[in-house]
């Protein structure tokens, strides 16, 4: 291996660590907030990529029959709740979120022609797409089981994910697709070629950490959160609903999941199941941190994407292996170092 | 109780009467999992085959292995027990077929798989007797990329394969072939199906300087090591394997995959054979009826190994009708006989020519060299 060489490892670990790293910093979100241990967080890149990529083949992504369907399901069921509560004046809020909404998206869709919009409105139609489904998928699966343990929540989470997948092959079949590049220039160091859409995925990473960091330490809803990750009953003893706060952090990890799928889609071809192993990766990084600690599960993440690229020069046969591994020495690590709470569930 | 005798009775008495009067042949295809790509123009395809054969009704039975060797041995076992088929075909990759041999060979029915590796059908012994396949073998396609590359004046070649059955497969055949052939081989890489990167094998690939590179990966997945090596400024010759031919390589590969090579069955250029190939009726046959249904230029040569099957079947069971009676166990006895005498029967990937000791039945028919030009897959002398 000369210079070269492991520069560009270098390079292609941090890129592939970058997406981890944002992935890691949902799981954490989702899990401080919720206890939920979110397995379908990859699918969530895999819905972005691929709604992205039959919007530019013009074709209708099969989100939107998911979104209309969960939508329509919301809408029976708190229409229901809220007759049987007396609450009609809650309607036009439920009407708006979970039947116009979709509604209209469906309509956009129907009217322009997808595939003649810029790349902008496209990346923007695909997350108008793909988001809503993340809160959505929370009212459905994970709100009726709030206060479940979390083994429960995370069998939930499991049945979320093949149901997520099964969907995926039926929406956008068995085979992968490519976006094109954000850009196409090339930026020369010496002898290393690093592509523009390279520097796209570093830049927005940086950019939506930053932006969260001053979401959870400057905005109300941000710090609501927060509140609710440290102390549940506490929360709502302060009137934070629990409610919301889950349907938040799942509307941020499906944007970041979403949009992490549209960053890498001109890197890699994106299958219906491409997700879950991104996803997974992401789930080492944030072990590193322990579930808890955002940068550390950053960093934990960054170093799983140049150990796997590493490792996929000397020994690529074991390069899985070797990542996954990695997560062994850490557990032990933690189980040594950090006091034991018994958690009152 | 005695409605419940009656009813009872009564079903008992269409069973019997169905099972005297159709053929029941049952399928098991990866229509989902990581084979989804294979299984599911398989599936297609059974729709299209033909349900009366010699008078007879066919029942196709269809189920989905998710690509899963346990769900395979499942769906066959039920298959052969419960719904008391007279062949079996399937699986889509070779895993499960292999998995499938033991139980048609207890259930003494015959089958026919649609997976490529040679283990299906050699060394024929006992259990090997009820097999069957329809896909070249690795080692046919192997030798017309080795010739290929000695022909073209290769001397130092590389390898990229699936971390799997398929890559190893190849690994094995090309190695064993190649070296006999005098190319040295200077690099041998793997990866995963779904892998975002191989930076890491192709950086390994390339610094090895080899003339030419083999990726051993099927559908979409084949494209990546591709792209990265054309990113990376490989100018050398690229082959891949007959797993990728269906439209959607070209797709996601786009102008990265321009001049690879490849072998592949006939039928993935059938209206460019000259009209003198022996396969080119039967193979514009499948793909005209595949394109009817499906669209223009939707069809793939995976789902042309069931249609193989399905010929198969077609040509073996009037014969075997000739000796008993579709349900019973002489009637699988007699199929299997009849399928192992299958005598210059055009498919639509070659000419199908078994023996007791050859269960594919292919010769150099059976593939050509094909190279992407402008983006289509062009027949190459």
């Amino acid at each position: 291996m000369d210079l070269q060489i492991a520069l560009l490892l270098g390079q292609d670990g941090i890129t592939n660590g970058a997406i981890y790293a944002l992935l890691a910093l949902a799981l954490v979100l989702v899990f401080a907030v919720t206890r939920v241990i979110f397995i379908p967080q990859g699918e969530f890149v895999a819905l972005g990529a691929l709604s992205l990529a039959s919007l530019q083949a013009g074709k209708t992504p099969g989100t939107l029959w998911l979104l209309l369907g969960a939508g329509i399901a919301i809408f029976i069921i708190d229409g229901i709740g809220a007759i049987k509560a007396g609450a009609l004046h809650r309607f036009p809020k439920i009407v708006l979120w979970n039947l116009a909404y979709p509604g209209i998206t469906g309509l956009v869709l129907f009217l322009v022609k997808p595939a003649e919009l810029p790349m902008l409105a496209q990346v923007m139609l695909s997350l108008i797409l793909v988001v809503p489904l993340g809160p959505m998928i929370y009212r459905l699966a994970f709100q009726p089981l709030a206060e479940a343990s979390v083994l429960v929540l995370l069998i939930v989470a499991v049945a979320v994910h093949m149901a997520l997948v099964g969907l995926g092959l039926l929406f956008f079949g068995a085979e992968g697709s490519r976006t094109p590049a954000f850009s196409d220039a090339v930026f020369e160091f010496g002898t290393i070629h690093v592509t523009g859409q390279t520097f796209w995925v570093l830049a927005s990473s940086v950019l939506l950490i930053a932006t969260l960091y001053l979401f959870f330490e400057r905005t109300l809803y941000g710090k609501a959160l927060r509140a609710t990750a440290i102390n549940r009953i506490g929360a709502r003893l302060m009137g934070i609903s629990t409610i919301m706060a889950g349907k938040l952090s799942f509307l941020l990890a499906a944007l970041i999941g979403a949009f992490s799928g549209i960053l890498i889609a001109p890197i890699t071809t994106i299958y219906y199941d491409t997700g879950f192993l991104i996803g997974l990766k992401g789930f080492v990084g944030a072990i590193v941190g322990g579930l808890a600690s955002y940068p550390v599960a950053a960093a934990g993440a960054l170093l799983v994407g140049l150990l796997e690229s590493y490792s996929s020069f000397w020994a690529s046969a074991f390069k899985e292996v070797i990542v996954f591994t990695l997560i062994i020495p850490v557990l032990l690590w933690r189980s040594l170092t950090t006091h034991h709470v018994e958690e009152d569930e | 109780m005695r409605i419940r005798l009656l009813v009872a009775a009564l079903g008992f008495a269409s069973m019997a009467f169905q099972a005297h009067a159709d053929i029941n042949v049952g399928v098991t295809v990866s229509a989902t999992g990581p084979a989804a790509s294979l299984g599911i123009p398989e599936k297609n395809t059974f729709a299209l085959m033909p349900t009366t054969i010699a008078g007879q009704k066919i029942n196709y039975i269809i189920l989905d292995d998710a690509s899963d060797t346990t769900k395979a041995v499942t769906n066959t076992k039920k298959l052969i027990t419960e719904d008391k088929v007279d062949a079996v075909i399937g699986s889509t990759i070779t895993p499960n077929s292999l998995a499938m041999i033991d139980v048609v060979a207890e259930g003494e029915t015959p089958m026919i798989s649609m997976a490529a590796s040679s283990r299906i059908i050699e060394p024929m012994d006992a259990k090997r007797r009820w097999v069957f396949k329809t896909p070249q073998n690795d080692a046919q396609m192997a030798v017309a990329i080795t010739g290929h590359m000695s022909k073209t004046g290769v001397k130092t070649a590389a390898f990229i394969g699936f971390s799997d059955a398929y890559g190893e497969g190849w690994w094995n055949e090309f190695s064993k072939i190649a070296e006999a052939r005098k190319i040295k081989i200077v690099a041998n890489e793997r990866y995963n199906r779904a892998d975002t990167s191989v930076t890491g094998q192709v950086l390994k690939l390339i610094s090895a300087n080899p003339d030419a590179i083999l990726i051993a990966g099927s559908g979409t997945p084949a494209a990546l090591p591709q792209v990265a090596l054309k990113e990376k400024g490989y100018k050398g010759t690229i082959y891949q394997t007959h797993g990728i031919a269906n439209p959607d390589f070209l797709r996601v590969g786009g102008k990265n995959v321009e001049g690879t090579w490849l072998p592949a069955g006939p039928v993935l250029v059938a209206s460019q054979l000259p009209d003198s190939n022996p396969l080119k009726k039967s193979s514009m046959a499948y793909v005209q009826k595949y394109e009817a249904a499906h669209g223009a230029g939707s069809f793939s040569t995976f789902g042309a190994h069931a249609w193989d099957a399905g010929l198969l079947l077609a040509n073996a069971i009037p014969i075997a009708l000739k000796k008993a009676n579709p349900g019973t166990k002489e009637f699988r006895a007699a199929l299997r006989d009849a399928l192992e005498t299958t005598k210059e029967l055009p498919g639509a990937h070659g000419v199908f020519n078994m023996s007791f000791v050859d269960h594919l039945g292919f010769d150099q028919r059976a593939f050509v060299m094909v190279q992407i030009v402008g983006g289509k897959w062009k027949l190459m002398p």
